[in-house]
């Protein structure tokens, strides 16, 4: 960790096969310059049995190149068989895990953990009741506007704030699979068809305009993500802490852009362009950030009204 | 001896809730006109004033009364839903309905006699989940996510240590709820900051070709036909492009209708059947109240009611079993 500040890469949350998961981890861990890496099947229960065999391997690997390695939890959690993964994850020693429902929230009682991005933490309240129960470190979720997380971080509530800057925001989570569904199948017999899309299925509107990317369970944004043009601002306000979400891209390249940001080697109007190269089909948003529609784009700069 | 399920119905007006309290529900179940709560629309909710003469009423003929402030607050801005809960307390509603950890503690430490419902805005469908909000927050019932079939319920209810309420009729979220930012995401505006999704603030319809167009902020989320019946415009029933083939791609325009199943549902230990539908008129109220009033006490003579008598009167004019049937999977 530099300049006070580090760099955080969420869980990978899209279907990849194992060798490319595994890859992508070992690159990061050799050249990325974040400082924590979550990993984790987070989307749906029915994946996580492949990317177990290469775990350990991962972990060990990140582990050896000095990054923090925190354990995410899934974000919806309801059979009988999810609830006991849950459980059995809740107890892994040695590692920090990230609670992304409110069951994982209570089985981490009492011992250090972090709180995930689709925990909903709205208020100074809920945040300082979660950091008095042992939540060291909080994602805020992805629509919270800056004055929020600004009246967040003056809380001090002892938790570390986190916020995501990159990448496809997870905007829903269901019991059904519209991976299957867009594919005439049923959940329990998906044929795995999320594999398909490395960064998750376009939706287009009818008239044409791409508008969501469905992941199995889970619906995102088409848009991503970008808030390099706030890092400055998002440090002012007193966030130290800052979220690349993993895709089919040079991730290694876009962390480093980022972390230059930060250490102020690289001006954000550059790293705008440098996005720009290593993401030519993004199309970027920043509208919650800006209490704006979460599909804006302002290109960072701009004060939204009133604060 | 307890009724087999408690019948709890919408109000978003006074006459709303005296025709549900007329045609039979045990409970009513409102809002302050405010965004403390998850149907935040423009002519509906209770003032104080209503509120106090809805209690009146309701608790005359010995029905309850309880306040949905289920939103979440936002930073700083936590003094209306501290002032709902307050004036819940004082003016003797049976039970607030809460989803928020930081509201739900302040309820907790400042009113521990007043009772606590976990929205299903919170969203707790595991028994990992519920046991925190009951040891935490000392919560009694929690209302469920519309994503569990019958068997699970019945598992989740052998686990939990509170009582269980289920979605039995109206529209469905299919996403799991309160956490979804997909209203957010095309308007700015979302069930859990602003008490709304899909605003009608944020619906334009377009007229192009022999189509009208529904927009939702700056995307076109259906596009109904001449002579096409068009619902109201929310952001997951409508029609999207995947895989090159326009669709229903998240959910028909269907809505959920479980009177079929109630024995069922009485069976896997669930306590109360909710009525979904604030945003309704006093007739919807009267009708699906008293369909289910009937219903339910068929169930409890032994028999069981088809789902045929509310059918009319759907979301869309279709019903479906929705999760409760395991279909989705």
């Amino acid at each position: 960790m530099t300049s006070g500040t580090a760099l955080t890469l969420g869980p990978v949350m899209f279907n990849w096969p194992v060798e490319r998961w595994r890859d992508f981890h070992f690159a990061i861990a050799d050249e990325a310059p974040v400082d924590t890496v979550c990993v984790g099947e987070i989307v749906c229960a029915k994946r996580a049995p492949f990317l177990a065999p290469a775990l350990p391997a991962v972990v060990e690997r990140l582990v050896r190149a000095g990054k923090e390695v925190v354990l995410a939890s899934p974000i919806l959690v309801g059979s009988a068989r999810e609830v006991a993964d849950a459980r059995a994850l809740a107890a892994t020693p040695d590692f920090l895990v990230e609670a992304n429902d409110m069951g994982m929230v209570g089985l981490l009682a009492g011992r250090p953990h972090c709180i995930g991005p689709t925990v909903n933490v709205y208020n100074e309240r809920s945040l300082a009741l979660l950091a008095r129960r042992g939540a060291v470190r909080c994602t805020l979720p992805w629509e919270l506007p800056r004055a929020s997380i600004a009246r967040l971080a003056r809380a001090e509530t002892g938790a570390q704030l986190e916020v995501a800057v990159f990448g496809r925001m997870p905007l829903a989570i269901s019991a059904r699979c519209y991976h299957a569904r867009a594919h005439g199948l049923a959940k329990d017999s998906c044929r795995y068809v999320c594999a398909n899309d490395a960064d998750g299925m376009e939706v287009q509107t009818l008239d044409g305009e791409p508008f969501l990317a469905v992941n199995g369970t889970q619906t995102l944004s088409f848009r991503y993500l970008n808030l390099v043009g706030e890092l400055a601002a998002l440090r002012a306000i007193g966030v130290g802490r800052f979220r690349l979400s993993p895709h089919a891209l040079d991730m290694v390249a876009v962390a480093r852009i980022f972390r230059d940001v930060l250490d102020g080697a690289l001006e954000a109007g550059q790293a705008q362009e440098r996005l720009r190269t290593v993401a030519p089909a993004a199309v970027f948003a920043d509208g919650f950030f800006r209490g704006r529609p979460g599909a804006d784009w302002g290109a960072g700069g701009a004060d939204p009204p009133g604060e | 001896m307890k009724p087999l399920l408690e019948l709890v119905c919408p109000a978003g007006t006074l006459p709303a809730l005296r025709a549900a309290i007329d045609a039979g529900a045990d409970a009513v179940y409102l809002g302050f006109r405010d965004q403390t709560n998850a149907r935040n629309f423009p002519g509906l909710n209770f003032s104080r004033d209503e509120l106090a003469e809805g209690l009146q009423y309701a608790h005359g003929r010995r029905r309850k009364v309880f306040l949905a402030v289920n939103t979440y607050p936002p930073a700083g801005g936590f003094a209306p839903w501290q002032a709902a809960v307050d004036d819940a307390a004082r003016l003797g509603v049976d039970a607030v309905i809460l989803a928020d950890i930081g509201l739900l503690q302040y309820c907790a430490e400042t009113h521990p006699g007043l009772r606590r419902h976990l929205s299903v805005q919170a969203s707790a469908a595991n028994p990992d989940a519920i046991e925190f909000y009951r040891r935490e927050f000392g919560v009694r019932r929690v209302v469920l996510p519309r994503v569990l079939s019958i068997g699970e319920i019945a598992a989740l209810n052998g686990e939990v240590a509170v009582e269980t309420e289920v979605f039995a009729f109206g529209g469905m979220c299919v996403m799991a709820e309160g956490r979804c930012a997909l209203s957010g995401y095309a308007t700015g505006l979302s069930p859990n900051t602003h008490g709304v999704c899909s605003p009608a603030s944020h619906v334009r319809y377009v007229a192009r070709d022999d189509a009208l167009l529904a927009r939702l902020g700056e995307f076109t989320i259906d596009a109904f036909r001449q002579g096409e019946p068009a619902g109201y415009p929310t952001l997951c029933k409508g029609r999207f492009v995947a895989r090159g083939r326009p669709s229903h791609l998240f959910e028909d325009p269907i809505s959920l209708n479980a009177a079929a199943m109630l024995p069922e549902l009485a069976a896997a230990g669930v306590r109360a059947l909710k009525i979904e539908g604030r945003q309704r008129g006093r007739a919807y109220v009267q009708q699906v109240t008293a369909a289910f009033r009937r219903a339910i006490d068929l169930v409890a003579a032994g028999g069981r009611a088809d789902a045929s008598a509310l059918a009319g009167i759907a979301e869309g004019g279709k019903t479906t079993g929705g999760a409760y049937t395991r279909t989705w999977r």
